[in-house]
């Protein structure tokens, strides 16, 4: 088992990394213009309202008049009414934005995740690639649009406020604005502060929910070891970390809004002070006083939206590279460039491979080793013909596994070629030989659905009527009917309402419905009752019949089956024959044979 | 509320702190609502030349103020004063708002860190029995999750409510003394704000929720497929797995967005409202004062206050369903507190045993009237060994796990040297009695550790010690980083049968008078499983020692056998006596004899050979 390492992640800023998000942002080039204009027109709207006020000062009241104010009322609805619709469509359109974004890329992560090779699904833990597409996507799509809407409002508002003042009393604009520097500079160091510390929060947090999970599992165990204490003692340790990690975060929050309100009431101080001074000299009316001192507070308020956006672009940029790290990742396996344009890959499939196969497999000089440097093959040959059922024995590590992994390509050959019916299988598809495969697992993967949906996972184009042949076949048929729901009765979260033994021959009828020329038994039998052993057992016999079939470590009634036993150790054929001539060897298989023989009926015996 | 006294009693210690957090944001709200004020004076009575006039219990206040500075002739002079002022009120308000958050965050997270470790106490200290039947998914997500909950709603929303109240207060208090029309003009539209936002939120609730579900669906499609990768494969059904979770994909990007256009449309008319309340003072207020029944800076600070108040008005909504919540997650929480703990049972604090054990009709079952073990009875002196056979639920680990007091009998009595077990201290039995689950459980920590996580000072050579006597020394040597290899997720996967031999080492090194072995040997093989025993037999002191096996080497090596058939010892005495009894453990010791039969007739019979469906007949039955 290899550990999975995480990688580092730039802190810079990337342009090639957003170059490459380009090809995602392509598609809404035109919906972010149209959210950028919205974003513009809220901000040009949030920037009149005072403008407003400063008309009803200087034409109504210093005036002392009501001229007029019917036309200004009218005018200020429908400014209420233009930002309402605004908000409305900038929440939709970066809703909309955001959702179709992540929806794409887990689409195409998704897409990619079907082609890439088993080495990469051995090195990468399934949470790894859950979180990409879970976490990753949503926090790539929701900054791009949301950071968009930030961005854009929080610009055109400070540049037009700043426009506004300058046009309105320039001196006293840049008197007012000379706080800005200083409080930009403050705002990109806090909110890298606050982002900092809540990182180190969550990491906290999940030592926690690690810590939960391991007391809750573990207590039966810590209760045998009476380790309650000392375990309450590291738990309080976390949790200690946890209390003063998150009262650090939260104090940096806490000071940094302060600090800016002050800085910020320091323009507002100043415009109070100069601004009513040239009123009382008549230099600027009430009106522009009164605006100026609303501009200044209005002046702020995006600056510390804009510094988190900032600030998280640093997460963002994490989120794209691990979402592109995976989908850059080349798949080992891939048809040849011929057998591509013929028939097309695994996604959109064009025609099919007609071709039928008889089920010869031969294995020429075959070398393979795991990614991880673990050799496991070297010069293996072995030849095979159609029909014929050959049982894998060995330890586990022997490379019993490995030889029905190349089999059925999920690996390929580091050297050397492996033969279908003569004829090297990378010169064919993927999908030629994995749509004539059957393949049964130890421990069966169900898929939350109906039975029905499940056994017909093998075939998708059949009737009810095959589908429950194939079940009878396999002697699932009767279970099936005893449910409440007959074939539609719901399976679970990966087959969870369903005994071991029932997923098992469900998971043999899907085998068999797809009507397979190569079967491939994974220590499909494991511990189920005696029962449904034997049911197991019938429907085995049942399935092999006419078909190139490999069995490993199995139960003995089933490999002394088989035409031909291999015994495996260390990558090699150490025995080979069928039953009887391997117990008369009275080598490897007989004492494997005589310990497994002894197990198997004491079982028997106990549960007799 | 039974609820709110749950939470009220989980805030014991530090409501006094949240009285200060509240306190403090009351004092940065009342700031804040005077510099609308000065901005009144400032505009009215000294840039203007209006007599100073806010009203009420305000009026000596400033007045007086007002003339200590000088009155309007110098002030004109002095302008730089108002602005000094603003800054220092905006310090005093900040310093304040630094209080509250520092203050709710220290009362919040330290009262979260009370309910995290009182429920990781709790559930540790809950009987065996709570946890064989615990849904371990649920609870960890009440533990972390729900714990969140309560967190924002202790870090945020608590004293958010508390500013809303003293924002509508302190503008009543400010506001009704100035002007009494515009008062109510300004609030008027306030309550259908604040109605319409937890209406809102309240339906809004299923759209949430609808969402939430979708994205499990999909999360569950992405999962089955990530885990089912060889079975998609093996049948090539990439593109029907890629169609599957394009439909859950876009069911939840779909979902979502219908979420987002109601919240789009939520905002929009609350931001509708909100500004046109604005507008109401707005074009009242310049009508009113341009036909002076105001002063301009009436105007200008009822708009302030308006703008003041309609934020935290328009965020209650959002907090008091919020509320709703965290009182839900209280309550998850204050269910697992209130499954009973174990007793831990005061007694005797006799800390070392002999290990001589009696049963003595012992009977014992999970539910009442259903037992398990009917009337068992036997002896067993110190340093023997018993080996226990019996098919699967007749009761062998029912039996062992009485020991320890996982489970108290119902009828007779358990002695431990002539001692009714329940006369001792649960913690002392346990610390006397090594029992190896069949499926052990290891922690997260290295190798070193995991051996020696029940003793409380051990040195290296304790470990190996241990190691060796479990046969797992030379394997644990062999990995990169040897005894202090991490298990677990960010370490090492462990093979079941190198789990169950770090398990016996754990228990090994506690020297235990009494061990326990709970068909802990049954994934490794043979030869291991038999150095194991060996090694057990060659340590300084002999325990008593059960072991749950169906090896035949295992239970022939016994001192003695005992055979378990439906709660009930069927058969019980050495290796021999019971090979002279017509029972099941001579039946199974037989199957030798079947075995070399057999082997004998497939030698002689070579013809066999020819026949491809000879399997068939020895079929299994």
């Amino acid at each position: 088992m290899i550990a999975f390492e995480e990688k580092d992640y730039t802190k810079r800023f990337d342009p090639n990394l957003w170059k490459k998000l380009g090809v995602f942002l392509k598609p809404y080039r035109k919906r972010l213009l149209v959210l950028a204009l919205f974003m513009i027109a809220l901000a040009g709207v949030d920037a009149l309202f005072p403008l407003m006020s400063r008309y009803a000062v200087d034409h109504f009241i210093i005036p002392a008049t009501s001229r007029g104010l019917g036309l200004f009322t009218l005018v200020y609805f429908m400014l209420i009414l233009i930002q309402s619709g605004n908000i409305y469509f900038f929440i939709a359109i970066a809703g909309r934005i955001e959702m179709d974004l992540t929806y794409d890329i887990r689409k195409k992560t998704f897409q990619h995740l079907q082609e890439l090779s088993f080495s990469y699904y051995d090195r990468t833990p399934v949470g790894w690639m859950m979180a990409r597409m879970t976490s990753d996507s949503l926090r790539l799509g929701s900054f791009i649009s949301w950071g968009l809407v930030d961005m854009v409002w929080g610009l055109s508002l400070m540049i037009l406020i700043a426009v506004i003042i300058l046009i309105l009393n320039w001196k006293l604009a840049l008197i007012t604005l000379t706080v800005v520097p200083v409080l930009v500079i403050l705002s990109l160091f806090f909110q890298k502060k606050i982002l900092g510390a809540y990182r180190i929060v969550r990491k906290t947090n999940s030592k926690i929910t690690g810590a939960f999970n391991e007391g809750i599992s573990g207590a039966k165990t810590t209760k045998t070891l009476v380790r309650e204490k000392e375990n309450l003692r590291e738990f309080q340790n976390l949790s200690r970390n946890m209390y003063s990690s998150s009262v650090k975060a939260a104090v940096f929050s806490a000071i940094y809004l302060p600090v800016v309100l002050s800085l910020g009431s320091i323009g507002t101080g100043l415009a109070i002070w100069l601004g009513g001074e040239k009123v009382v000299l008549d230099l600027l009316s009430y009106g522009t006083l009164v605006a100026f001192i609303s501009y200044t507070v209005q002046f702020f308020e995006p600056l510390h939206e804009m510094a988190r956006i900032f600030a998280e672009l640093q997460n963002a940029q994490a989120s794209a590279e691990r979402i592109f790290s995976l989908l850059e990742e080349i798949p080992q396996i891939t048809d040849s460039p011929e057998i591509l344009e013929t028939y097309g890959n695994v996604i959109a499939t064009g025609k099919k491979e007609k071709a039928v196969i008889k089920g010869d497999i031969s294995f020429r000089n075959v070398s393979f080793a795991y990614k991880n440097g673990e050799k496991v093959l070297q010069n293996f040959n072995l030849d095979i013909k159609a029909g014929e059922t050959i049982a894998l024995i060995g330890e586990t590590g022997s490379g019993k596994s490995t030889i029905v992994n190349l089999t059925c390509r999920f690996y390929e050959p580091d050297a050397g070629e492996i033969l279908i019916d003569g004829c090297d299988y990378r010169q064919r598809s993927q999908l030629w030989l994995q749509s004539n495969l059957g393949y049964v697992l130890q421990s069966p993967h169900l898929f939350s659905g109906t039975v029905r949906d499940n056994i017909a996972y093998g075939n998708l184009e059949v009737d009810d009527a095959k589908i429950e042949e194939a079940a009878k076949l396999v002697n699932a048929h009767e279970f099936i009917t005893t449910m409440e729901k007959g074939y539609l009765s719901e399976v679970g979260e990966g087959g969870s309402l369903l005994s071991t033994g029932q997923k098992q021959l469900i998971s043999f009828a899907r085998a068999v419905l797809a009507d397979p020329r190569i079967f491939v038994l994974d220590e499909a039998t494991s511990s189920v009752d005696t029962e449904t052993e034997k049911k197991i057992q019938d429907a085995i016999q049942k399935i092999l019949r006419n078909r190139t079939s490999f069995l490993v470590a199995h139960r003995l009634s089933t490999i002394r089956s088989a035409d031909r036993i291999l015994v495996i150790r260390k990558g090699e054929i150490i025995e080979s024959g069928n039953h009887h001539e391997l117990i008369n060897r009275k080598g490897h298989y007989y004492s494997l044979y005589t310990n497994q023989f002894l197990e198997e009926r004491e079982t028997v015996v106990l549960n007799s | 509320m039974n609820k709110m006294k749950i939470l009220w009693n989980f805030m014991k210690g530090y409501r006094s702190l949240y009285i200060f957090s509240i306190s403090s944001i009351g004092i940065a709200t009342f700031i804040r609502f005077i510099w609308p004020l000065l901005l009144r004076i400032t505009v009215d009575s000294v840039i203007g030349d209006k007599p100073l006039d806010v009203g009420g219990w305000l009026q000596p206040v400033f007045s007086g103020l007002f003339q200590q500075l000088g009155g309007r002739t110098s002030l004109i002079q002095c302008l730089w004063i108002f602005g000094l002022i603003l800054v220092c009120l905006t310090l005093a308000q900040g310093l304040f708002l630094f209080f509250k958050g520092k203050l709710s965050a220290v009362a919040s997270e330290a009262i979260v860190q009370r309910i995290r470790d009182k429920v990781y106490d709790h559930l540790q200290y809950l009987p065996f029995k709570y946890h064989v039947n615990a849904r371990t998914g649920d609870l960890i997500q009440r533990c972390t999750s729900d714990v969140e909950t309560i967190r924002r709603f202790l870090a945020v929303q608590l004293v958010e409510v508390g500013r809303a109240l003293f924002m509508v207060g302190f503008a009543l208090s400010f506001m009704l003394p100035m002007h009494l029309t515009m008062t109510l003009v300004s609030m008027a539209l306030i309550p259908p704000i604040f109605i319409f936002a937890v209406i809102f939120f309240l339906k809004v609730k299923k759209a949430f929720q609808s969402s939430d579900e979708s994205e499990g669906r999909m999360s569950t499609v992405l999962q089955e497929n990530l885990t089912g990768v060889r079975v998609v494969r093996a049948f090539a059904r990439q593109s029907y797995e890629i169609r599957k979770f394009d439909i859950r994909n876009c069911e939840y990007r779909d979902l979502t967005f219908r979420l987002i256009r109601l919240l789009a449309w939520y905002w929009s008319v609350s931001d509708f409202m909100s500004l046109l309340q604005i507008a109401v003072v707005m074009i009242l207020g310049t009508y009113w004062s341009a036909i002076g029944m105001i002063s301009l800076g009436t105007m200008l600070a009822f708009s302030s206050y308006v703008g003041m108040l309609l934020w935290p008005v328009r965020q209650m909504g959002r907090v008091l369903t919020d509320m709703g919540k965290a009182l839900v997650s209280v309550d998850r929480i204050q269910q697992i507190l209130n499954e009973p703990v174990e007793d831990s049972g005061t007694g005797n604090a006799q800390n070392y045993l002999q290990g001589n054990i009696e049963f003595r009709n012992v009977t014992f079952g999970y539910e009442h009237d259903k037992p398990v073990l009917k009337n068992i009875s036997f002896r067993v002196s110190s340093g023997e060994t018993i080996a226990i056979l019996g098919r699967t639920g007749a009761g062998k680990s029912t039996l062992v796990h009485l020991l320890p007091r996982l489970y108290d009998v119902q009828e007779g009595a358990i002695l431990i040297d002539g001692r009714d077990i329940r006369e001792y201290d649960k913690k002392v039995l346990r610390k006397n009695i090594g029992i190896v689950l069949q499926e052990p459980f290891l922690f997260s920590k290295t190798l070193q550790e995991n051996i020696g996580l029940a003793v409380e000072n051990y040195t290296e050579a304790d470990i190996r010690d241990a190691a060796r006597a479990a046969a797992i020394d030379d394997v644990i040597l062999n990995f990169e980083k040897g005894y202090d290899t991490l298990v677990g997720e960010r370490g090492i996967t462990l093979s079941g049968g190198q789990k169950q031999r770090i398990a016996i080492a754990r228990a090994v090194i506690r020297n235990n008078p009494i061990l326990i072995f709970d068909d802990s040997l049954s994934a490794v093989d043979t030869r291991t499983d038999a150095t194991i025993r060996l090694e057990l037999q060659k340590r300084p002191q002999r325990a008593t020692t059960f072991i749950i096996s169906h090896r035949l080497n295992t239970l022939a090596e016994a001192d003695r056998i005992l055979v378990l058939d439906n709660g009930m010892i069927v058969e019980q005495g050495s290796h021999l006596e019971l090979l002279h009894k017509d029972g099941m453990y001579k039946r199974i010791w037989s199957i030798q004899n079947e075995l070399e039969e057999e082997l004998a007739s497939e030698i002689n019979d070579r013809n066999a050979e020819l026949n491809v469906n000879n399997g068939k007949e020895i079929q299994i039955s």
